[in-house]
């Protein structure tokens, strides 16, 4: 426990003493996240530059001390968790956007900069950069593009690593990389950009990055489809999508967040629905129209009772409030929020929310689902009570079905949240064990002594199940 | 487990989700750049030390003492985590651990005991320490302090801030006020107005004006014999047990006063008494008196908007921009109220000020024992302030308008523009005074 004083010195020196924090409560403010676990850094690290990640790297590697990066600490799925100690690189303060290039639709920025004031700077340039997660507020890019995070927007315009071409990287031994570059087209040598993407923090550290932008859709339009059976609201989304329709979110409400919501602030939700749809189309006004109005229509013969077109701005916020409200609503039922991204095709959806429920009754748990359905994006959200430890083992059971489901049918152990340290136990039943090697060797090229953000992806030996007790 | 560990409210930690919705709005963060300047960042380090895991004074003290205690994080929170709850319980904590371990000093602790308990349940004694003030402004004992550069030698930067105070009012203005007002036209309400400490001091000419403004849109305005210094202070220092006696005093006396309503017009207090129930919800035979009476307090703009229209007679032929009190728009929620009142002054061009939602840095007396992080804040803010170009600064509490006239003084916009309190602006476009 503790680094060696001559560490903490040649860090200081590196950087700076105001950007070393060493005190506990310091460390004790950057030993969690949003998921699950404390582990107390030993160290937290500030850096300005590449040069001092560079620095710092080699030092670490020379010293075999793990480091961890950290950008907002919003991470449902533990990336930025020091399991093993060491050094915290916190990102926070490489925020600045470096330049936004309108001939060539591309913004320069650091990786500390939030998500939500890139989309604030490209919007002010009339552009557009789509993926929304949720955290968009705090999270910062390199963490949007470490865990390759999604959103809402996923279904019509796919998510990070579809607007990344090019990244700045300090490899685990110190190395400055350059990996893609400004232009779209680029296939010159193995895609290190996509590598690096999605990689959660495992692989190098981003110092800078070269995003896509796109220009603003000058309309939209909303409206909520209500439906007495859950199954039919299923097959809606389908029916919209095969009709040619590509709506910018799809997102669903099962009844127990309706009734969460309305207990919680009545919005006007019908208490007995057993889903609502919540459908945005967005593009050139005259095809906004058009769609919109085909979209009331199909649902309509997918046995929609109810279908409520916003008419204007104000009424469109006040549809997609309702789906804001679920996150706050559930967490007053109990205050332990498990969120879960398992994810399967489309066409699965219906069998999926079948599983769902079954899980639900079986292990007698507040298991709520609302998400992304557009995109095969669900969002079991398990709440309880962290003290209770009796709910939290039938938790950890649930948790390993919902997975276990979502494999099953198709689709994936994560959509957009990461694999962390809450799912590397699944890994194998996904991939393989032939599959899980291949990035097992990824890892150990990149970095050999295994000190950037160990204990992440990969399953230690007798790792077999997600742990949520402390 | 230690005595001052169990005063941590270790049950609603249990309710931060730690998605971090609170780190963008808060304004500590926002100039420290760093976890423990957060709201999510006190939460987590009250968890800890409710667990024995860091100790109250060593680690959790320095972090929550920079908390401004605005607030701002409640209103951003999804989980709905009650942050003024988790703040005043560590500062309870960390206080009784001082006075165990006798960690302060001294000078520190004489000083306390004088603010806390001889001078501000007082108001007699504020209303002297003004008229002391009013005697070095007039006599030009001010301008040789300043000359001469005494006021370095003060501590708590007490001489920058005491450039920045307004002129005190006339001793003698203090005597001979009339414990009611009759409304001017129609009665709509009878009201029971809170004085305050510093408003009925310092600012002891906008408690008249305040109290005229009632009047004039038909409230007959009775000032409630006995009572005092709200107490958040108190509270706000972790004194609960002193901030308990000032509520209940203030509770008997409005009881008397069979008022309607209960006016404060200053966003800080204001919101200590409307959270009177959560003080006293411990106290069976106070918890219910305390909700009465809570439910009955209203800030002077909403019952100006709700009874007016004011009866304007000159134009403000001004730009002005407003400062929200955050105790004003964090916990009482008042948001709309007093921009209204200011669209409705004839002449008046009102811009909003960006991230008028946002502390000033003022936060009681934080500007005095957290100057440091408190004048960042408060640059921050005259950046903003800049931008508007305005010639008028409205807020809502004393805190804030001294704060603003101190900021106004560094940001050197002295020429250009003047803070004031909004019943001020009201009155004078309803008298010309």
């Amino acid at each position: 426990m503790g680094l060696d004083p001559s560490i903490v010195k040649e860090l200081i020196r590196i950087t700076d003493e105001e950007r070393v924090l060493l005190s506990l409560d310091e460390r004790y403010t950057y030993a969690f996240d949003a998921s699950f676990g404390t582990y107390l850094p030993d160290v937290v690290v500030f850096p300005q530059s590449a040069t001092e990640i560079a620095e710092i790297m080699k030092l670490a590697n020379r010293e075999q001390i793990p480091v961890t990066p950290r950008g907002g600490g919003t991470s449902l799925s533990g990336g930025p968790l020091p399991v093993a100690g060491g050094i915290v690189l916190a990102m926070t303060r490489m925020n600045k956007l470096l330049r936004i290039d309108r001939d060539n639709l591309i913004a320069f920025v650091e990786p500390g900069i939030t998500t939500a004031e890139l989309q604030r700077e490209a919007e002010k340039a009339g552009l557009f950069y789509p993926p929304d997660p949720s955290s968009s507020n705090v999270s910062t890019i390199g963490g949007n593009l470490a865990e390759n995070s999604g959103g809402p927007h996923g279904l019509k315009y796919g998510v990070t690593k579809h607007y990344v071409i090019g990244l700045e990287v300090v490899t685990p031994q110190g190395e400055i990389i350059r990996t893609g570059g400004m232009t779209v087209k680029n296939v010159t040598g193995y895609d290190l950009t996509s590598l690096i993407v999605g990689s959660e923090g495992t692989l190098g550290i981003i110092t800078k990055a070269v995003l896509r932008l796109i220009p603003k859709p000058p309309a939209r339009k909303a409206l909520m489809a209500i439906f007495d059976e859950i199954v039919d609201s299923g097959r809606a989304i389908s029916g919209i999508l095969k009709n040619g329709i590509l709506p910018a979110k799809l997102e669903m409400m099962d009844q127990a967040s309706i009734r969460a919501v309305e207990n919680y602030q009545p919005s006007g939700l019908p208490l007995d629905a057993a889903a609502i749809l919540l459908l945005e189309v967005d593009g050139h006004p005259a095809a906004v129209d058009e769609e919109i109005r085909k979209a009331a229509q199909i649902c309509r013969q997918y046995a929609a009772r109810e279908v409520r077109l916003a008419a204007d701005e104000a009424e469109r916020a006040e549809l997609w409030k309702a789906r804001k409200l679920v996150s706050p609503a559930i967490s007053q039922v109990k205050p332990t929020k498990i969120s879960e991204d398992a994810t399967v095709p489309r066409s699965k959806i219906p069998e999926m929310l079948e599983r769902l429920r079954q899980i639900r009754e079986k292990y007698q748990l507040h298991l709520v689902v609302f998400g992304h359905a557009g995109d095969g994006n669900l969002h079991p959200n398990i709440i309880a009570d962290s003290r209770d430890r009796d709910e939290m083992k039938r938790v950890e059971e649930a948790v390993a079905e919902i997975f276990k489901a979502a494999v099953e049918l198709g689709g994936t152990l994560s959509g957009e949240h990461g694999i962390g340290t809450m799912k590397p136990a699944f890994m194998e039943m996904e991939l393989g064990s032939a599959g899980l090697d291949m990035m097992r060797r990824i890892k150990q090229a990149w970095d050999p002594n295994n000190i950037l953000n160990p204990f992440k992806i990969f399953p230690q030996p007798g790792q077999t199940r997600v742990v949520l007790t402390e | 487990m230690n005595e001052w560990q169990k005063l941590l409210p270790h049950d609603e930690t249990f309710k931060c989700v730690k998605c971090g919705y609170c780190l963008p709005v808060c304004p500590t963060y926002k100039v420290l750049e760093k976890e423990s300047a957060s709201p999510r960042g006190r939460i987590a380090l009250v968890k800890a030390a409710a667990e024995g895991k860091i100790d109250v004074l060593q680690h959790l003290a320095g972090p929550i003492d920079l908390c401004l205690g605005c607030r701002v994080c409640e209103v951003a929170c999804p989980a709905e985590v009650k942050y003024g709850v988790i703040l005043e319980g560590a500062k309870q904590a960390i206080h009784g651990a001082k006075q165990e371990k006798k960690a302060e000093t001294p000078l520190f602790r004489w000083l306390e005991k004088l603010i806390f308990q001889w001078l501000f349940p007082y108001p007699g004694r504020l209303k002297a320490l003004s008229g002391i003030l009013w005697f070095y402004q007039k006599t030009g004992f001010a301008r040789l302090v300043e000359v001469l550069g005494f006021s370095r030698f003060l501590p708590y930067h007490l001489g920058e801030f005491a450039a920045a105070l307004p002129a005190a009012p006339f001793p003698l203005s203090f005597f001979g006020r009339k414990e009611r007002l009759a409304p001017r036209k129609g009665k709509k309400a009878r009201v029971a107005f809170f004085t305050g400490c510093i408003m009925d001091s310092l600012f002891f000419e906008t408690n008249r004006k305040s109290i005229e403004l009632l009047a004039a849109v038909g409230c007959e305005t009775i000032l409630p014999k006995g009572q005092t210094c709200c107490g958040a202070l108190h509270a706000h220092a972790g004194k609960i047990s002193q901030a308990k006696k000032l509520a209940k005093r203030n509770i008997e006396a409005f009881e008397r006063s069979g008022a309607d309503w209960v006016v404060t017009n200053a966003g800080g207090c204001g919101a200590m008494l409307a959270e009177y129930h959560h003080l006293l919800s411990d106290e069976p035979e106070w918890a219910k008196r305390a909700q009465a009476f809570a439910a009955k307090c209203r800030d002077l703009s909403t019952l100006l908007e709700e009874c007016g229209p004011l009866p304007f007679k000159k134009k403000i032929s001004c730009r002005i921009t407003y400062q929200d009190s955050c105790h004003l728009r964090n916990v009482q929620n008042v948001i709309s109220a007093p921009r209204k009142l200011l669209h409705s002054l004839p002449g008046a061009e009102v811009v909003e000020l960006c991230g008028a939602g946002e502390c000033c840095g003022s936060a009681g007396i934080y500007n005095l024992i957290q100057y440091e992080t408190s004048m960042k804040v408060l640059d921050r803010k005259m950046e903003a302030v800049r931008e508007t170009d305005a010639e008028i600064l409205v807020t809502s509490n004393p805190g804030c308008l001294l704060q603003m006239r101190l900021g106004i003084r560094r940001a050197g916009l002295e020429n250009r523009m003047k803070a004031v309190h909004l019943a001020d602006l009201l009155h004078e476009a309803c008298t010309g005074e």
